[in-house]
């Protein structure tokens, strides 16, 4: 707001923006489709990149292949051709964008199976761990922020605080493989309760109920785990964040208007704090994707974290670039979201 | 006499901080009949925002309060928390100093009007809610389409505004304002101000008033009293403490603003040396005497009493031993 502006007689009485108003809903349109374009633009910018990154590691899938086997020069090149590593980059490329245009990502080096079939089947493992393991932390972690900032040195906040401090500075592996030791192995006299491993037990029907329950029942720990590793820095986010609004004049409003302690807190002070921390939930979004692949290595989960160790072992291009697509375009989705909603609960920044 | 809307009855208040207890108010009364306007003046850490943030109770918790507020003869200050959300807002409601920021940034402003009004009365649905918050701000002049508006689309003078609509919200007998227009602009400042006088005086009701510019509340209010390093030093009827005032500091005051509306007065020297004293190292005796022009020996030992004094003395109460003699006519 300008001196300029303000210092003239303002109009009287008040003439409504008839313009702003028609608009409003266009504003909020516009925002949306900004967004998306946005979105848009990032994911065909990974589809490049996607393709190069691969092809600069310095190693030989073919030879990986064939290891172990007795081999002619005459097979490999039989097998070059079959990959398709015999073409030129750029009609590589075109293969690659032909593939991934028609969601088969080509067939996987190693398993000779389309990458499609083979990303379905491991995603929903992956998106299962990583899904709830997502919304756990992200709800426990607010809720013990804004709880500990709102009873700021109080014991609730000395203990989640120092708890969370401790649990932030432990790598998600390490924390993994505690529990893993403790609770899955067992320790000492103590009998490990949950498998050490795998989705399923052998035998069992995954989609009976009784199966679902196995499943859940496997996936148990590597959730707790990851959760923790997340909600700990939500935790703190979310509490600095309240506490930075807790000293603000619009809460002294909300007080004496008469509202309830907690009132105030959910109608006004949390709304408010959620904005920064919208941003950097959603900028953490990509480093789960690296949790699960350490946490699916640990436990052993069949899931696309690891299908991605085992085909950078090989390296597995189609595999790779279908896996890193799909890492990638869920982090851009998980950022899409998380503009809209900044969107949605900032009226300011829909402009 | 009728109960009074405010009554406070020697109040203090100390904040505890790192540095030792603060007395920021020590020893205030204060007296509002209904449809009364009464203003408090004072320099910048005087303790006027102390003293009105007592009356709906929100105070930090780092503050001690002793002495009793009555609002419409019930204590606040030893009230339980259930009967003081109640009588919050619906009784007495208040117009912050922080005038920018006191909207919520991400509620529309109808909703933020609209708040208090269903929190007080069960029976007020959406619909009547929406109607009055609309009446309101047409009230204070501006447009009912407003209501769909966040802060940030509103000007400075405009979200004042939408203030004062949501102090009169809940049809309160007494509003509390501290220095409503500080924040603004001075063109801006005058028509904020006319708006919330006028519909106080129209609505009947109680308005405690607090700002640093005497000559604004003289023309606005019935009353004033003038504040002094947290002890009233004079009150008496709002147009004679401005005329003929008979303590030191509420002369310096005068003189400081000469004339209402103009601007550059607000900006010409107030003619009084020297800053107000930390409530921490307060000075021995009257506590002005160190700025006093007419201090003499006695004034650094005796700490003057707030007495009937002047020409005038069933309405006028002065805390200065010199106050028999003519102070005013000299600063
Ligand atoms: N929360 C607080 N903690 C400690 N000291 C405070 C606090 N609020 C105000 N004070 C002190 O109390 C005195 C009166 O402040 P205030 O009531 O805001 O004065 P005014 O509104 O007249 O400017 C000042 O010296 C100020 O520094
Ligand atoms: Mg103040």
């Amino acid at each position: 707001m300008t001196a300029a502006a303000e210092v003239g007689v303002e109009p009287l009485p008040d003439v409504p923006q008839q313009r702003a108003r028609s608009s409003r809903r266009s504003t909020g349109l516009w925002f949306l489709v900004r967004k998306l374009f946005g979105a848009a633009t990032s994911l065909l910018f990974m589809l490049v990149v996607n393709f190069f990154l691969f092809r600069v590691i310095p190693s030989d899938p073919v030879r990986t292949l064939a290891r172990g086997r007795a081999t002619t020069p005459k097979q490999v090149a039989a097998l070059t051709k079959t990959l398709g590593l015999d073409q030129p980059l750029p009609v590589q490329f075109l293969t690659y964008l032909k593939n991934t245009a028609t969601g088969q990502f080509g067939v996987s080096f190693q398993y000779r199976q389309s990458v499609g079939s083979l990303l379905i089947d491991r995603l929903w493992p992956t998106l299962a761990l990583v899904g709830t393991s997502t919304i756990l932390s992200i709800l426990i972690g607010l809720w013990m922020g804004t709880l500990a900032a709102w009873y700021r040195g109080q014991m609730f906040d000395t203990i989640s605080t120092t708890g969370t401090i401790v649990l932030y500075s432990m790598p998600e592996w390490w924390l993994g493989l505690i529990l893993f030791f403790l609770f899955a192995v067992g320790f000492g006299p103590i009998p490990g309760v949950f498998p050490i491993g795998g989705l399923i037990d052998p035998g069992v029907n995954g989609s009976s109920v009784h199966g679902v329950l196995n499943m859940a029942w496997h996936l148990t720990l590597p959730v707790v785990t990851l959760t923790i590793a997340y909600l700990a820095e939500y935790a703190l986010i979310m509490r600095s964040a309240l506490l930075d609004e807790m000293g603000e004049d619009y809460l002294v409003t909300a007080r004496a208007k008469g509202l309830r302690d907690v009132l105030v807190r959910r109608r006004h002070a949390t709304r408010n704090a959620l904005l920064p921390v919208v941003t950097l939930v959603a900028l953490n979004l990509g480093f789960i994707v690296s949790g699960a692949i350490t946490i699916e290595t640990v436990f052993s989960i069949p899931g696309l974290g690891l299908l991605t160790t085992d085909a950078l072992k090989i390296p597995d291009y189609p595999v790779l670039q279908g896996a890193f697509l799909v890492f990638s375009a869920s982090v851009i989705v998980a950022n899409l979201i998380a503009q809209l909603l900044y969107g949605w609960l900032d009226p300011r920044v829909r402009l | 006499m009728t109960e009074p809307l405010l009554d406070i009855r020697d109040l203090h208040v100390t904040y505890r901080t790192l540095g030792g207890s603060v007395p920021a108010v020590r020893g205030v009364s204060l007296s509002i009949q209904p449809g009364e306007s009464v203003g408090v003046a004072g320099e910048s850490g005087c303790g006027k925002s102390t003293v009105a943030s007592t009356i709906l109770r929100l105070q930090p918790r780092t503050a001690k309060v002793e002495g009793e507020v009555h609002v419409l003869g019930k204590d606040v200050v030893r009230m339980r928390w259930g009967r003081l959300r109640v009588l919050r807002w619906a009784e007495a409601s208040m117009i912050f100093q922080g005038a920018l920021h006191s909207l919520n940034p991400v509620q529309r402003i109808g909703d933020q009007i609209a708040e208090p009004m269903r929190l007080h009365d069960a029976t007020v649905g959406k619909v009547a809610a929406a109607r009055r918050v609309g009446e309101l701000l047409e009230q204070v002049g501006l447009s009912a389409a407003r209501a769909r508006s966040y802060p940030h689309q509103l000007s400075g003078g405009q979200k004042q505004r939408v203030m004062i609509a949501m102090a009169l919200a809940c049809n309160p007998s007494l509003v509390v304002a501290d220095e409503p227009t500080t924040a603004l602009d001075v063109m801006v400042q005058a028509q904020v101000l006319d708006v919330m006088t006028g519909l106080v005086r129209e609505l009947g009701i109680g308005l405690l008033l607090i700002s640093h510019d005497l000559s604004v509340l003289s023309s606005t209010c019935d009353r004033v009293a003038v504040m002094y390093a947290g002890r009233v030093v004079e009150s008496a009827n709002a147009g004679r403490i401005f005329d003929d005032p008979q303590h030191p500091y509420s002369a310096a005051l005068a003189a400081a603003f000469p004339r209402v509306g103009d601007p550059k007065s607000r900006y010409s020297p107030a003619g009084l040396a020297g800053d107000p004293p930390d409530p921490q190292r307060l000075p021995t005796g009257c506590t002005f005497h160190p700025r006093c022009h007419w201090a003499i020996e006695d004034c650094s030992r005796i700490d003057p009493r707030l007495e009937p004094a002047g020409t005038d003395r069933t309405d006028r109460m002065v805390a200065c031993i010199r106050a028999g003699e003519t102070v005013g006519e000299a600063t």
